[in-house]
Order: C-alpha cells, then structure tokens, then sequence
C-alpha cells in the first residue's frame, strides 16, 4: 500500500480518507510554540465534490489514492454506459450515467475528454472546454434584431440547450464554452 | 505550499524576497542591535553544530556527520549554549542565529529560519515581557500601530474561550470541546496525555484570535508543557513560560529558566523514555550544558523570537517565504 507522509503534503495530492479518494485542495502546516505539530487540509471528495476540513499529525502517514487523469475519445452511448478510447492503445473503458452526469449533454462523438481514474476505473468525465455543435431546434429569430439583451433557447444536436443571440438559427453550428454553459460564436464550417 | 515550481532548470535563482523587503530586513537588524547596545546586552556567536542534541519530542534536529565519523546535529535553537556563556559569568546576552528544524515547512515555516534570542539576569517573565513588547513595537513602529499588550494566563484562555480547565480537564473532555467546535479528531491522537489535545485546541481555536490589533501575551503553560522552564509549584502547578502573540501568529516564546541540574536531567531522561516509547530516535544528552548547570546558572529569564516572522509582519507579508532571500525550495 502506497503512502504519503504528511510532509509530502501540497495541492493536487490524491489520498484515500474512509475508504474514499480525495485530492488536497490547501495544506497548512500549523505548531503551537513547542508541541505537537499539525497539518490542517482542505481536501475535496472526487467521488461527491464535497470540500472538507481535516487535521492529521505531522508526520503520519496516509494512504495515497491511485488516481490519474488521462485524455480520452469519447465514442458513443447506449444510454446506460459512456464508451471512451485510449487513442494510443486502442483500449476503451465504460462510465456510468452516474459518472458522467450532467456533462453527457457536452459530448460529442469524438470528443477528446479529460477522465478522471481511480483505480483504473473512471470517477469523473470532463468535456472539452470549448465544444462545436449544430443547433436542431430554435425559434426563428425577428431579422435584423441584434440587440444585445435578447437572446432565446437553442437545442444542439446532443440535447444541451443553451441561449443564443436573436440572429442564430436553426442548422448554424456554433461554439460553447462548457465550462460555463454559454454560446461563443458562430463557426463556419 | 508551492513558492516557487522547483524542476531542476535553475529559472527560480531570483531570491523570493524582494529588495526592498531585503533592505528592511538589514535595518529591523541594526534597530534590534541598537536596542540591545543601549542596554549593555552582548551579542554572542555559539556554534550550529553541536554533538548533543535537543530532546524534545516535537523537535527534529538534522544530523550530519563529521569527516564520516562523529555525529553532530544542527542546533535547532542556540538555548543550551548560551546557557553554558550564562553559567561562565557571561552577563546578559543575545544572539541573532540561524537555526534548523527538520520537517517544519508551510506558511509560517522555513526548516532554516533565523531566531533571536536574549537572556537577562535577574529578571522576571513580568519584565521580560515587558522588554519584548518594547522591542517589538519598537521595530514594527508606525507601520504596525498596536494597542497596549494583553496578558492573559494560558487557564483563563482556555476557560473564556472553550470554558475548560486546561490544567485538569481529561482527554475525554478535551475530545467533545474539540467536536463541539467543528474538529474532527485527526487520527492516532493518543488517549492517554491530554497535551496534544491542548496543542490541538490551542493551534486551531485559541491562537487565531490571540494578538489582534495588540500584543497578546500567554503565561502560566500547564507543568506537562514546561521544556526548559521553572515549575512553580502552585495549585496546580504551572511552567513558568510565556508565548507572544500578534495577528494570530506566534512570534515568540519565554522561560523563567530551570537553574536545577537535577531536575534538568530528569527531564531529558523522561524526554528520551518518550521518545523510545514513540519510536523515535535517543538522543545524547547535553552532558556540558548539565554539568554549567552543576555549577550555576544565575537565576534569569530568556526569550527566542521568531526573527523572520517579526520581518514578515513589518513588511505586511502574510508568509515567511516573501522574507527570506533563498527559502528552502530555492535554497
């Protein structure tokens, strides 16, 4: 079992707390004048999300978590399980709905995905920052209305539905920052 | 705590302080010399590497070796060796110093820091504390403006704070005050010395709103957290030591100093049954600094202040690492 001691310590370090893998989000290294020393850290839960506040001795030691974030093409879905590809060995993995969660609606075939693996097995599936996508449904705008306040609905082809300026319609591919949610630009194709 | 991205490539050779901050540092040091002239304290130089070694369970001292042979340790304060001056009729004294202390790195810790540290013959903690606010305000000045200190016993903190008795509350106690204040147990902490259940309380509760806006002063430790201070046998009994604080930072620590040699052994023995106890490394003891005490330490109060920490807050940085020239990612 790999451990980390305590002095090992620093942001971005993937432990196991309870038989779950956190990342370490801030470690404090805190003394009292003379006396036991402490490392106060804020660690995140890659399974929930979740920040957290624990102290351990400095010095003890902790189970280190097998966690690796890997780039990945996505391939397609049977609705139950999100298929992706190692593009350099060819080997493919499966992630659950649960996993994937509300980014399903961000991937497109062929994406190239960050995934998040703990023990070999997906924890997480970050899309592309930015994605490209053909609108399949929006209410014709009124023509020449652009201005800047407005904006309506517009499905793309993965089901996500973002706000779009007036002037965008129907079968125009545009680009979405999946980050936050919101349209970029227009992109000619 | 990542100051600087260390890969080998030599591209972070700029020192982390800036020079304006560098030039601060050189004149709190000639301020602090100038203070200790006027008073007829002599500066000392004792050595850093010394063939004993401190004994206390939460010091790590670096080890080294001499020539491949004899091992000497990096002295992680110069307390024993200035005693040794003390005990041969040195006067009052201090000394400015770098000192080493293994695993201890964060925001407020470099491993090497630069400690000062001062002895007074016959004085009180009273007046010595009273020394130390003069000369820290002396050197913070108008940058810092305080209030006048506070002093506060270390029983009445935790019993306005926490309303416990540190000195007789059990470990079971000490566990639910730190549960009903939001602090999850870390792991392993032992269940029979309630010590690391003070430190645990004082270090994530108490200290933080210590030393706002004016020196806070810290005295009367429980007896179990004594080092190498005087006992004075009260009921209870409570070590004659003092901490200072500022903005929730210790910034230093005072004994009334133990003078008996009997009762110095005795705790260096206990330390290293501790230590053997937890699995961790004996320690020679420091037959010279028990045999100066044979002979007689005059009776005296003494104080180590953390030099980089007090270069910090006049310079209005948050971490230790905006002070020094070279810490020890780019050492």
């Amino acid at each position: 079992m790999a451990t980390y001691s305590t002095n090992e310590f620093k942001s971005g370090l993937k432990i196991i707390l309870d038989g779950d893998p956190y990342t370490i989000v801030e470690n404090e290294f805190v003394k009292p004048g003379k006396g036991q020393a402490f490392n106060r850290v804020k660690v995140r839960n890659l399974k929930t999300g979740r920040v957290v506040e624990r102290t351990f001795k400095s010095g003890d030691t902790v189970e280190a978590a097998d966690v690796v974030e890997v780039e990945m093409q996505y391939l397609y879905n049977d609705g139950e399980h999100w298929y992706f590809m190692d593009q350099q060995s060819f080997e493919q993995l499966s992630a659950n709905a649960g996993t994937v969660g509300d980014n399903a609606k961000w991937l497109k075939e062929q994406a190239v995905c960050q995934l998040t693996l703990w023990n070999g097995l997906p924890l997480s599936v970050s899309p592309p920052n930015f994605v490209t996508m053909t609108i399949i449904e929006t209410d014709p705008g009124v023509r020449g209305d652009t201005s800047s306040g407005g904006g309506k609905p517009a499905t793309l082809e993965t089901g996500a539905i973002v706000r779009v300026p007036l002037f965008v319609q129907t079968g125009e591919v545009i680009k979405v920052d999946t980050r936050t949610g919101d349209y970029v630009s227009r992109v000619k194709e | 705590m990542s100051v600087s991205d260390a890969d080998g490539s030599g591209q972070d050779w700029r020192p982390a302080a800036g020079l304006d901050v560098l030039r601060l540092r050189a004149q709190v040091l000639a301020t602090l010399r100038a203070f200790f002239a006027a008073r007829s304290v002599l500066e000392v130089d004792t050595p850093a590497l010394s063939s004993a070694a401190v004994t206390d369970l939460h010091l790590d001292s670096f080890a080294t070796a001499y020539a491949g042979g004899p091992v000497f340790y990096l002295h992680t304060s110069p307390e024993l060796p200035m005693k040794r001056l003390l005990a041969a009729g040195s006067g009052c004294i201090y000394q400015i110093a770098k000192v080493f202390r293994n695993g201890e790195t964060g925001r407020l810790h470099n491993p090497e820091f630069s400690l000062l540290e001062w002895y007074r013959l016959g004085f009180d903690l009273e007046r010595l504390m009273a020394e130390v606010a003069d000369l820290v305000m002396l050197v913070l000045g108008d940058r810092l403006p305080l209030q006048a200190p506070e002093y506060l016993s270390y029983g009445a903190l935790f019993q306005r704070a926490l309303g416990l008795d540190p000195h007789t509350a059990t470990v079971a106690a000490l566990t639910a005050c730190a549960a009903t204040h939001g602090l999850r147990a870390p792991p392993g902490m032992p269940q029979d010395d309630p010590n690391p259940w003070l430190d645990l309380l004082l270090s994530h509760c108490l200290e933080p709103r210590l030393g706002q806006g004016r020196l806070s002063f810290v005295y009367d430790y429980p007896a179990a957290q004594a080092a190498l201070a005087r006992i004075r046998p009260d009921h209870p009994p409570v070590a004659e030591r003092f901490e200072l604080y500022l903005d929730g930072i210790e910034l230093a620590n005072g004994f009334q100093e133990l003078t008996d040699a009997a009762e110095q052994r005795r705790r260096f023995e206990r330390d290293n049954r501790l230590r053997a106890a937890r699995q961790l490394p004996l320690l020679p003891v420091d037959e010279r600094f028990l045999a100066a005490l044979e002979f007689g330490l005059p009776d005296c109060a003494g104080v180590a202040l953390g030099l980089d920490r007090l270069v910090m807050m006049a310079a209005g940085k948050t971490c230790v690492q905006d002070v020094l020239s070279f810490p020890l990612e780019r050492a």
